[in-house]
């Protein structure tokens, strides 16, 4: 998509209430608990000013470097996939009176904007598309992610400082948001330099005070995006991973990360591409009415693995092995691409700082001999 | 299994709190009652019907020579056997004289202490008698009980999940308060169903509903290490509503000197 053109800083406001006037509930960055977290917007000024995070293994800070920027920091513990895949929500309910009725429990039609979104998160959103959009990895579509995808309008934010523990540069998803989004903005001196990513978008634009960009903005960008991507202290080398992987099941590592993993299934909260689930029904007291209710679970839960009367991964080193095998190798076979996005919050927000970089270098560093 | 249940409240060494969670389901209990036969509940009132009981739930833990002996005929009375709360299910917080000696305690305090029957460990029902669900908690909290009261209703097993506080502080969309405030919090390896309480308000869990399913404590233990507290520190988180469950129990111990 063509650069649109230059909006002032100051000027954010008018894209704020452009998409209110449209309809929108926004959400954007706000500060909660020490991080950064998305929440109800409905002025440019509610926008944290200034804060940059400062990331590492197990450890997540805020800090003000009092330069007026509003993208600085990166991002908190949260993606885009709250906004589509539910943390917690009712299918379908039952009800009992005299006979036997169901009711589906879609999600209202409520048009949502999310400001901030990075490329990791609209690449982590094209990795969920696989497994709840009909495609060719799928042939259903889950109407309730399906509605939210349909109502969903992504203002994206090109990164123009990365984390210690990002990573996306090496996973090919950032930091420029590739697709998927219906703006992009990327934070210049005193404005933004504004791009339309699908026809919604650029309708939007329409209505915005821009200014044209001249090539020195557009350079400075480019630029700036490019420098976060150089700033990446880590990086994950994929070469021939689902091999590696497969070959080194009974690795000693395993044992290794199992010593040191809690169990506790942070990881795939924060994932922006974790998608397990769990399907329950909460019956009233009467036994009246029930509600089937699907919320997050993780592969970390023994219930998760429970089939049939036994746990399939009674140990924390099966579920971690479980996990990571999924996460870099067996999705490329099931989604046909890798399930890490390389937004390394699993890193950030991991207790005990486990860095899964780190366990799969220790493996590639001395895989097990094959017999 | 047919008919209207029989169910019974038993409390053993307790404070009660976890039948007032009971009686303080209001509306809900008179629901309950229209739908089973409250034989025996001392809390709420006097009339005590003998068993046998569809299903027991029992408050507090076993603490005296008189309980050894009343938890066995509960359970011989009682189809289903539910423990509510950290005392009836981990030994509660009266669990903290395990480690100690119980005489010196009984000759402190009590003036007579030949009167004093009283049993050197406060031990879960679970050390006595097959326990059938375990409601954690201190105290319980009142959706697990509306959820295993329906589960009971509708006969079947009861579901109470085994997972950790995170699952349900990511869900609600909590900040992780160890993970941004270096706070030694206990939910990484503490059993779900409060709700997430004290990270909604940005504490920390001191791990009142009980160890998690399958939590590694040793490792947060070397975690709390890191960000500064003292090995007599992480003995005294481990060790407190819950201390005597075996996860905390084994936990704690990594650190004793």
């Amino acid at each position: 998509m063509p650069v649109a053109g230059l909006l002032k800083r100051g000027q954010l406001d008018v894209l704020i209430q452009t998409l209110r006037a449209r309809g929108y509930r926004v959400v954007g960055p706000r500060v909660k608990g020490g991080a950064i977290v998305y929440d109800e917007v409905s002025r440019a000024d509610e926008l944290p000013v200034g804060l940059v995070s400062v990331q590492q293994p197990g450890r997540y800070r805020l800090e003000d470097s009092a330069n007026g920027r509003l993208f600085d920091y990166v991002h908190g513990p949260e993606s885009l996939k709250r906004f589509l895949f539910a943390p917690q929500e009712t299918l379908w309910t039952v009800a009992q009176n005299g006979e036997v009725s169901f009711k589906e429990t879609l999600p209202e039609q409520r048009p949502l904007a999310v400001i901030g979104a990075r490329a990791c998160d609209l690449a982590g959103m094209e990795v969920q598309d696989r497994t709840f959009l009909k495609s060719q990895y799928n042939d259903f579509s889950d109407p309730y992610y399906a509605t939210r995808r349909e109502n969903l309008f992504i203002v994206a934010v090109n990164c123009t400082r990365s984390a210690a523990t990002c990573f996306c540069a090496s996973m090919n998803t950032g930091p420029r948001a590739r697709e998927g989004y219906d703006i992009a903005l990327t934070e210049l001196e005193d404005s933004f330099l504004v791009e339309a990513g699908s026809a919604a978008g650029a309708a939007v634009l329409a209505e915005l005070p821009l200014q044209p960009a001249r090539e020195m903005e557009t350079t400075q960008a480019a630029q700036a995006i490019e420098a976060a991507a150089r700033s990446q202290t880590r990086r994950l080398d994929t070469t021939d991973i689902q091999a590696l992987l497969f070959n080194n099941l009974e690795h000693p590592r395993w044992d290794d990360v199992a010593e040191r993993c809690l169990s506790c299934a942070n990881c795939t909260m924060v994932c922006p591409t974790c998608f397990c689930h769990r399907e329950t029904d909460v019956a009233s007291l009467d036994g009246k009415q029930s509600e089937h209710q699907r919320q997050w679970d993780s592969c970390f839960t023994l219930e998760h693995s429970y089939i049939h009367g036994a746990q399939i991964r009674p140990q924390i080193r099966q579920r971690y092995r479980q996990w990571l095998t999924h996460k870099l190798a067996s999705w490329i076979e099931q989604f046909g691409v890798s399930g890490c996005v390389g937004c390394g919050r699993c890193i950030t927000w991991c207790p005990t700082g486990i860095d899964l970089i780190e366990e799969v270098n220790a493996i590639r560093a001395q895989p097990e001999a094959k017999t | 299994m047919t008919g209207r249940l029989r169910i019974a409240v038993h409390k053993f060494a307790s404070c009660d709190g976890c039948q007032i969670q009971f009686l303080n389901l209001e509306q809900d209990l008179l629901t309950l009652a229209s739908r089973a036969e409250i034989a025996h509940f001392a809390e709420a009132s006097s009339v005590m019907q003998p068993g046998p009981y569809d299903v027991s739930f029992v408050e507090g833990s076993i603490s005296t020579s008189a309980d050894l002996q009343r938890i066995q005929e509960i359970r011989a009375a009682s189809r289903l056997l539910i423990t509510i709360g950290a005392c009836a299910t981990a030994g509660g917080l009266q669990a903290l004289r395990n480690w100690k000696n119980h005489d010196e305690f009984v000759r402190a305090i009590y003036a007579r202490s030949e009167y004093i029957d009283s049993l050197a460990r406060s031990t879960p029902v679970s050390e006595h008698v097959k326990v059938d669900a375990e409601l954690w908690g201190c105290p319980i909290d009142q959706q697990q009980l509306k959820r295993v009261l329906s589960d009971v209703l509708a006969r079947i097993a009861p579901r109470i999940p085994g997972e950790s506080v995170c699952l349900e502080c990511k869900r609600a969309g909590h900040v992780c308060v160890l993970v941004a405030g270096d706070v030694p919090c206990l939910g990484p390896v503490t059993r779900t169903g409060c709700g997430a309480l004290c990270p909604r308000y940005e504490r920390d869990c001191y791990g009142c509903f009980g160890p998690q399913e399958d939590g590694n404590t040793r490792a947060l233990g070397r975690r709390f290490r890191e960000m500064g507290l003292s090995d007599a520190d992480i003995v005294r988180r481990l060790r407190f509503i819950n201390g005597w469950a075996p996860a905390f129990r084994a936990g704690a111990q990594v650190w004793e000197k």
